[in-house]
Order: C-alpha cells, then structure tokens, then sequence
C-alpha cells in the first residue's frame, strides 16, 4: 500500500478530479494549503504589483494498492499539467503506507482502501 | 412617476414664464432617501450575488454589480437621462435633449411635482444602474471583465434608454398606449423584463460553465447572500415607494403592497419547498422574498394587499417551476437572473390586471369615453412585454455578437478555473487559507 500525496494548482482540482473518476479512483482527500516552490504568483493591491510568498495550493491524498500506484499517478500528472508543463504545476509525493484501518467494520490492510 | 414625467415635458417649455413652482420639502426628503434607498440595492446585489458563486469569484462577481455603479454612474448623467427622459426623435424611438447632457440644463428646475429635477435624475439614475447588473447573473463565473463593462455601457444605451422613454417618458409610446397606458409603476418591463430576456440571450449565447452541470459548484458564501436578500427587501421600499414621485397615499400603497409581495413570495417559496424536498432552505426564502418584489414592481401603483397576496405567491409559484425547467434543459443561468427577474417580471406584468383597484379602472373608462375592461388592459399589458422581450432580446443578441468578436466576452479555460478574482482583477476575497 502507498500513500500518494499531490501539490497541484487550484485551478486543476476539477480536471485530476474528473480525471480519477475515470479511472475509477474515486476514494480521495482534498485540501486547501499555501506553500512555496519556484513558482511566484503576482498579485496587485492599490497600483503595485506584489508577489505573496506563499501561494495557495490544492493537496490530494489517496491510499492506494501497489497496483493502483502508476494509473494514480499518471492519471494526476496528465491532468493537472498546464499543457506541456508550466512552473507550479505541482509535485507528487509517494509513501509507504504501513497499515490502514476502516472504522465501520476494523478491516485492515489491502481491503479497507 | 408617469404623471410627473408628463407634466414635466409639457412645462419645460413655458419654465420661464410660469409662476414658480417650489419645493415641497416632504416629498423631495422622501425622494432623496428612495435615491439612496434604490443605490443601497446594488450592494445588495453584490452580496447576493457574490455569496452565491464559488470562492474564486466572489470578487469578479461583486465588481460585476459595483462596475455598474461606475460605468452607469458616468453614463447617465453624460447622455443617459437625455435618451431616457427627453423628447422623442427618431419617431419616439429614443429621447434627447441637449439641456439634459451632463444635466446642465437642470441646475434650478422644481418639476411640478414639487421637487429638484436633479433629484428625479439621480433617483432614475439609481435604475439605470441595477437593471445592467442583474444581467450579470445569467453569465457568473465566465465573464471577460472589460468586455462586460463595454456589453453594459452600450446595452444600456441602446436596450434600457430606449424602453425606459417608450414605457415612461411622456410621449413613450408603451406609455401611451391604450386607454391609460402600460402599467409599469416601477419597471416590471423596463428593469426585470428587459434585463431578465437579455440574461437568456446572454446565458445560451456565452454557454455552460466549464464541467456544468455535470460537477457541483456550491455557494461560497450564503449567509452574505441572506445579507444581500435583506438589503434588496430594505432598497426595494424606494425603488416602488419611491416610484409615485410623491409622499402621499400612493406612496403609502406602493410601500404596502411591496411589503406583502415580498413576504407572500417568499412564503410561498418555503411552502414549496417543505412540500418538494421536506426542509425550508435559506437561498429558497431568499429567492421568495426576490420574486415577490419583482411580481410587485409594475403592480404597486394598482393593486390592493390582496392583489399583492396573489402576485407574491403566484411569482414564486412560476419561478421555482422555471428553475426546476431549467435544469432540465441544462442552460446556464448560473444565478437565475431570467429564472426570477425574467419570469417574475412577467407574471407581474401580465398578472397584474386581474387585481387593479376598481377606481383605475373607472379613471381609465372615463378617459376613452365608455368602458374598460381588464381583456383591453391586459391586451396593452401583453404587447408592452412583447415589445420589451422582442426588442430586448435581439438588440441584446447583437451587443453580445458585437463584444464577443472584438473584446471577447468568453473567457478562456484557464482563466475560468482559476476564477476571475485571480484572473480578471489579480485579487482574492478571502484571505489565504481559504483560496481556490
């Protein structure tokens, strides 16, 4: 089991969304963080431009078996890509998942994902 | 409002000569604070608005009604006014007169009404501003913001000014038209009908949302669309009350009526609601309290609590059946701008004649000599909506062309998904954690 975590850009949540519900991945975790990368975000307040050194980002949990692993992450980077790639488009993170417990029924391991 | 106008046109000729008429300083407090009552909407409707679109449009959104502010703001007394309110060229298709541009012919006129024309102009001024506004809501989310701000200066030269002289100017056509003219106190056709047709135009012209209907797309913020909703109700009371150019009986009617339309509207509403789904929302009563006052709007010179009773619930009743219709048809009216200012507009408008208080119509028999009946009024009721949807409609499609092609309205994918806030104007309304 792998934990597979996703920094993308906000305005890419939709499509890795629609994306993963194609490919039948449909049990996720979203949510709202700032962080900073290379990417710099320009922003206006009163006639200046300013550049927030923190910019808002979307991060995307999922726990998956092994042999969902590659069609997870192929899925996020073909959809959250600003065409060919742009700067910030984002990074994954891939983890091993030591154990995962449902709560309803307390199965554990492969079946509770 | 018409009575006044009336009056207005036939003095400006003998101003000089006549005796002077003076300010009545009772009607002219009441008209400067239906003035501010009537402006107090249009933030109103950028709460209302704004709460009801994702949190990455919340800003684009309220600048949709606050840039009608500004553009209308400047519009109006430049050239507005004049198209609206002065004489007929063009065959009556529009209005103008030179002593209106830039109001520098009214800087010591009392109307005969009694009050400053100044204060008439700002207080239509007020009008001019909402009505470009509502449209917005038809195309939330999707919108260039200098190709909206072009679309309104000129739609509302070439659609508001135009309908605004023939239902209200004295020698409008819609106002003189049958035995005592279209009933349109406060603008049923000339603000709800007109920005309600072009609202469709507009939603089946841009098109769909990305990814509509298809995913949700909740509401950022509905407790300030409550707010929103609260300071329509509250603004509303100028804009009808306001409308009899007085502070007298007919403004006591029109404040009464428009008090019942609201609350029977949205009564009605939440009644539907508990029946359909089991629970009362809050957006529901929200849309009640709106349908009821835009039904009222052209009624609340005429009718009587019953009639507003009526005119409340039957505009609910229309409203959410056309919303459930639209869903089903799948356009994007993302905020419903026809779905209750188009379709209550309407209900009004035509409805209205079945409740007019016996004395109009007793006025309107002795004024073509004989009999009245509510079948003829309702005849001049018909064609004063057909005319409004007709001419709003295809004036509207061709703006809409015109801006497309050359400023371009549509956004495109990625600007639309990161949201307007961002893209459009390079800010964001909330603060930082809650992005997106």
């Amino acid at each position: 089991m792998k934990l597979i975590t996703a920094i993308i850009q906000p305005d890419r949540l939709d499509h890795v969304r629609e994306a993963l519900i194609q490919a039948d991945i449909t049990r996720i975790t979203v949510s709202r963080v700032t962080g900073h990368g290379r990417q710099e975000d320009i922003e206006i307040y009163r006639g200046q431009k300013i550049a927030p050194n923190l910019i808002p980002k979307i991060r995307i949990d999922i726990a998956v078996n092994n042999e969902f692993v590659d069609i997870t992450v192929d899925t996020i980077i073909q959809a959250a890509s600003h065409g060919a790639g742009e700067i910030g488009d984002g990074k994954i993170f891939i983890t091993p998942l030591e154990e995962c417990i449902r709560i309803r029924t307390r199965e554990r391991g492969g079946t509770a994902i | 409002m018409l009575f006044l106008s009336v009056a207005s046109l036939f003095l400006q000729g003998t101003a000089h000569a006549a005796p002077a008429v003076v300010t009545d300083t009772g009607t002219t407090a009441w008209m400067l604070t239906s003035t501010a009552l009537v402006l107090l909407m249009v933030p109103g409707l950028a709460m209302f608005y704004g709460g009801l679109v994702r949190t990455k449009n919340v800003l684009g959104t309220m600048m949709h009604s606050f840039s009608a502010m500004v553009i209308i703001g400047v519009l109006w007394p430049l050239v507005g006014y004049a198209l609206s309110f002065g004489h007929g060229i063009l065959g009556g298709f529009v209005g103008w007169d030179s002593r209106y541009f830039m109001l520098q012919g009214i800087d010591e006129t009392i109307m005969p009404t009694h009050i400053p024309e100044y204060v008439f102009a700002m207080f239509q001024g007020k009008f001019a501003i909402i009505t470009p506004a509502l449209i917005a809501g038809a195309f939330a989310e999707r919108v260039n913001f200098k190709g909206y701000a072009v679309f309104i200066a000129l739609w509302s030269i070439f659609v508001y000014s135009p309908i605004c002289h023939w239902v209200w100017a004295a020698d409008g056509f819609l106002f003189n038209l049958g035995a005592a003219g279209a009933i349109d106190f406060a603008g049923g056709t000339v603000v709800h009908i007109s920005s309600g047709i072009t609202a469709l135009v507009a939603a089946l012209y841009l098109g769909k949302r990305r990814a509509y209907p298809n995913n949700v797309m909740h509401p950022n913020n509905l407790v300030m669309t409550l707010t929103g909703a609260g300071l329509l109700w509250v603004g509303w009371f100028g804009f009808n009350a306001g409308s009899a150019i007085a502070s007298d009986l007919a403004t006591a009617r029109a404040l009464t009526v428009t008090q019942v339309a609201a609350a029977a509207g949205a009564f009605t509403w939440m009644i539907i609601e508990i029946f359909h789904h089991g629970k009362a929302t809050s957006l529901g009563v929200a849309s009640g309290i709106l349908a009821g006052l835009v039904a009222i709007t052209p009624a609340a010179g005429v009718v009587q609590p019953s009639g507003a009773f009526a005119l409340g619930a039957l505009a609910a009743l229309f409203c959410y059946t056309a919303i459930l219709i639209k869903s089903k048809l799948g356009y994007d009216d993302s905020l419903d701008a026809f779905g209750v200012h188009g379709v209550g507009g309407i209900v009004g408008a035509l409805a209205l004649v079945f409740f007019i208080r016996p004395a109009w119509m007793a006025d309107a028999a002795l004024k073509v000599g004989g009999s009245w009946t509510i079948w003829q009024q309702l005849g001049v009721q018909a064609t004063a909506v057909g005319v409004t949807i007709i001419y709003a409609g295809v004036v509207s499609f061709i703006l809409l062309f015109l801006v497309e092609k050359t400023i371009g309205l549509r956004i495109n994918e990625n600007d639309e998904m990161s949201g307007l806030d961002h893209s459009m104007h390079g800010e964001h309304g909330y603060g930082l954690i809650n992005l997106n």
